[in-house]
């Protein structure tokens, strides 16, 4: 199964790959059991000349055990399950690192993504922050926490090779966060229907190495000293 | 008398229970057809998006979003609910509990005719400028909101009106069925000896009841929205485009099992009668489904895992997602333990019943994917999903209705539907239906989201293409396999070997009726002495069963 998966490039994406992997083999045991069972069942007690079906309501307790068992044995499944994948739903959304090393601003329109990077101070709001449309550039293992919302519709940002979704919004900022740990490009998605541009909603997560990142830096902020000496 | 007067009356404006049930069966025939070419039109787009599809000419983003739109919402309201709840609910539940008919029989034909009405509205908005609704069937706001952002404006009120209406005809026939059920049982028939899928059409229509309320306070407010801006779910305007997702799926999710609920009743009037056994644990499955139809209140948010709510939401409706399969794992284990030394005879009926769990079986397992948050985080709103939602709707809605539909056949038309060409239909429509859906499980986990007119336009999934091809394919086997499907039900409607009043040797009370039973249903009133399913009671000579309405 895990063959059908884009390479992870996160920290946590192990997480969320092994929850799906430990529910696939449980419940694809079970399901074997069952539909063999069912299977054979249905082969075995094909209708034959002078034999009767045995009359069995299921009512006495002896009987009802065979149903009961598994489904206390299934809870017990379900138990497991939610113990192995709570901790992993907590780490990816309910905590966010304490020292991010960048706060990333996501926003989702009909129907690009438009993204404010810190430029080369590392803090938002000032005036060498980098806007790109569709373009996420991170450098590699930083923790990057973001900050996501929408001007017009839902949106789901949506990062397959990170094993991160989370909606857009609006009117509402959704913080989340991230830390890619290989470089390269990445496709970047939208997930949620949002209009007639919904399938085209595209665009890339470049994962740099530091000193490529700092080149995109240099070449792309606007206050590049290159930029202002022009100016004069 | 008039006879043009008498015909209309007889087949058009009937107050019987099982014209009107038929109307219904026909109604969601029809529009199962009409989904299944629109599922046709945007299947072919995603297969070779770059050419034509035969019938609906280019497939733009905008055609593509309609088309996807009214098929979710025709096969979930249009198709599912008609046939299951009120097609066989009305057909059935007055003959199985020994009624002449509904408790209200004029509000019955009046609740049909209310649904034709929904459909009419419906399928007009094709006609209207802008188009139908393609804001998805679930139509979020703000996307449904404000026309701007679709491009829908007549369209969209139409969407929320035909759903208003198909709703109030279903309220209307949940009523029914409820008092029907409350007032009218033959003598004898208490509640524990009424057949399980009585219990099943009330204890749905109870579900839907409950689940409902908020769903129209939703509607009503999105339409305030779109007409009067009164701003409900627009940020701009102080709303909450969250709001309306939870009334949704307060609704939403209650109403899968609306709709499971009748198919598994289907299934256990079925599985019996093929198997000549009773039906394994009969009030174990009751007290599990009312358990289950309990749950179910208190699971919606699983739907929204990473739409913005509170993530210390998601364990908790983790947990009720994931408990909820223990009570229909009970009831499903109870199915399968009624074929247990049985003597089982594999007619058209049988198959499409014993086909329906094994392919439902796929859908409830893969369900756990989704319900545990953190793989939903990455399977939310992927193909992964709606290959899962399709392997629990297409048994319940298709293989269960059609499992009904071959059984009871002979009641409804006195005749028999061909079983060789019965079994084709089974074989050609359960293979193609793994053909169409079991890529796309694949295609999911490949990172594949949903509702994008064109694959190929992103790398990571143009490479699986082959796959949508493959679905594809296996769709269009799947249509051709229902022509002698239509064939065999028209011919045999008329020219079907004529079928006796009770032909499979059933025990329930619709079989002591003539085929098909004439007005007023029963020649003589009856009266029930036992349980719904004596099947192969010890003692008996001769022969392997005792209808409700016999002594020994
Ligand atoms: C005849 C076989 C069917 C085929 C080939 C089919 C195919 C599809 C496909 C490919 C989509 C997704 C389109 C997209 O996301 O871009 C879809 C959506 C959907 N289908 Fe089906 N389907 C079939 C039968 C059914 C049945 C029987 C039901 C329910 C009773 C159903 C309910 C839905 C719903 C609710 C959606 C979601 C629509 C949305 O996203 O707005 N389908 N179907
Ligand atoms: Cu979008
Ligand atoms: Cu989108």
């Amino acid at each position: 199964m895990m063959q059908w998966f884009p390479e992870n490039i996160s920290t946590y994406g192990q997480g969320v790959d092994h929850v799906i992997q430990v529910i696939y083999w449980i419940v694809g045991a079970w399901f074997v059991v069952v539909e063999g069972l069912f299977l054979y069942f249905i082969l075995r007690y094909r209708r034959k000349d002078g034999v009767r079906a045995a009359y069995e309501p299921g009512t006495s307790g002896k009987a009802l055990a065979w149903i009961l068992i598994p489904a206390v044995v299934i809870l017990g499944f379900d138990v497991g399950i939610d113990l192995v994948q709570g901790p992993v739903w907590n780490e990816i959304k309910l905590t966010l690192p304490a020292k991010p090393d960048q706060i990333i601003r996501i926003k989702g329109k009909q129907f690009v993504w438009d993204i404010t990077h810190p430029g080369r101070d590392g803090a938002l709001d000032t005036a060498d922050d980098i806007q790109t449309l569709n373009q996420l550039n991170v450098p590699l293992n930083a923790k990057i926490v973001f900050e996501l919302t929408a001007e017009d519709v839902i949106h789901s940002l949506w990062l397959p090779n990170l094993r991160l979704k989370q909606d857009a919004v609006p009117g509402r900022t959704i913080k989340g966060w991230f830390q890619a740990t290989k470089e390269g490009d990445y496709p970047l998605a939208c997930a949620e229907l949002c209009g007639s541009g919904h399938g085209t909603m595209r665009g890339q997560l470049h994962v740099l190495n530091p000193a490529d990142y700092q080149k995109w830096l240099d070449e792309n902020s606007p206050q590049s000293p290159e930029v202002s000496s022009l100016g004069h | 008398m008039d006879t043009k007067e008498s015909f209309l009356r007889k087949y058009v404006f009937s107050v019987d229970h099982k014209t009107i049930g038929l109307q219904y069966l026909i109604t969601g025939l029809v529009m199962a057809l009409v989904g299944g070419l629109f599922a046709y039109g945007f299947r072919s787009q995603l297969a070779w998006p770059n050419e034509p599809v035969l019938g609906f000419g280019q497939v733009d983003p905008d055609l593509y979003n309609s088309l996807v739109t009214m098929h979710g919402t025709i096969m979930v309201f249009w198709v599912a609910m008609p046939i299951l709840l009120s097609g066989f609910g009305n057909y059935v539940l007055p003959l199985m509990i020994g009624a002449k008919d509904m408790a209200f029989p004029r509000l019955n034909m009046m609740s049909y005719w209310t649904f034709f009405l929904s459909t009419v509205v419906l399928l007009s908005s094709f006609f209207f400028p802008g188009g139908p609704a393609k804001f998805g069937w679930t139509g979020y706001p703000p996307l449904s909101a404000q026309p701007g952002f679709s491009g829908v404006f007549w369209g969209g009120h139409l969407w929320i009106l035909a759903i208003a209406l198909e709703f109030a005809s279903m309220l209307m026939g949940g009523i029914n069925f409820l008092t029907t059920t409350l007032s009218l049982r033959a003598p004898g028939m208490s509640l524990f000896r009424m057949p399980i899928l009585v219990w099943m059409l009330d204890i749905a229509s109870i579900i839907f009841m409950f689940s409902v309320g908020p769903l129209i306070a939703g509607a009503f407010m999105l339409l305030a929205d779109r007409l009067f801006n009164t701003g409900f779910f627009l940020p701009a305007a102080g709303g909450d485009p969250l709001l309306f997702q939870h009334l949704f799926w307060f609704f939403g999710h209650p109403e899968v099992y609306v709709l499971l609920l009748p198919a598994l009743g289907i299934l256990a009037e079925i599985y019996p009668a093929f198997s000549r056994k009773p039906l394994f644990g009969y009030k174990m499955i009751i007290y599990a489904t009312i358990v289950a139809g309990a749950l179910s209140f208190i699971v919606w948010a699983h739907h929204q895992f990473i739409s913005g709510i509170d993530p210390r939401l998601a364990t908790p409706f983790s947990i009720t997602t994931i408990i909820i399969s223990v009570p229909f794992a009970i009831a499903v284990f109870s199915y399968i333990a009624t074929l247990w030394r049985g003597s089982i005879r594999l007619t058209a009926a049988m198959l499409f019943a014993l086909g329906m769990m094994a392919e439902f079986l796929i859908g409830g397992v893969t369900g756990i994917f989704n319900g545990s948050a953190a793989a939903d985080i990455y399977l939310h709103d992927t193909y992964f999903v709606l290959a899962h939602f399709h392997y629990t709707l297409f048994p319940i809605t298709v293989m269960a209705g059609l499992a009904g539909l071959y059984y009871w056949f002979p009641k409804m038309f006195g005749r028999h539907m061909n079983e060789f060409w019965g079994k084709v239909h089974f074989w050609t429509t359960t293979i193609s239906f793994n053909v169409v859906f079991l890529p796309l499980f694949a295609i999911g986990l490949a990172g594949h989201q949903r509702r994008i007119f064109d694959p190929s336009l992103f790398d990571y999934i143009a490479k699986y293409q082959y796959l949508h091809v493959i679905a594809t394919i296996g769709l269009i086997v799947m249509i051709i396999a229902q022509v002698p499907f239509l064939l065999n039900f028209f011919i045999s409607m008329r020219k079907g070997k004529v079928a006796e009043r009770n032909p499979w040797r059933a025990t329930t009370l619709e079989w002591v009726t003539p085929s098909p039973p004439g007005h007023g249903n029963f020649e003589t009133d009856p009266v029930v002495y036992r349980g719904p399913y004596d099947y192969s009671l010890p003692g008996l000579k001769d022969r392997d069963f005792i209808n409700q309405a016999e002594t020994l």
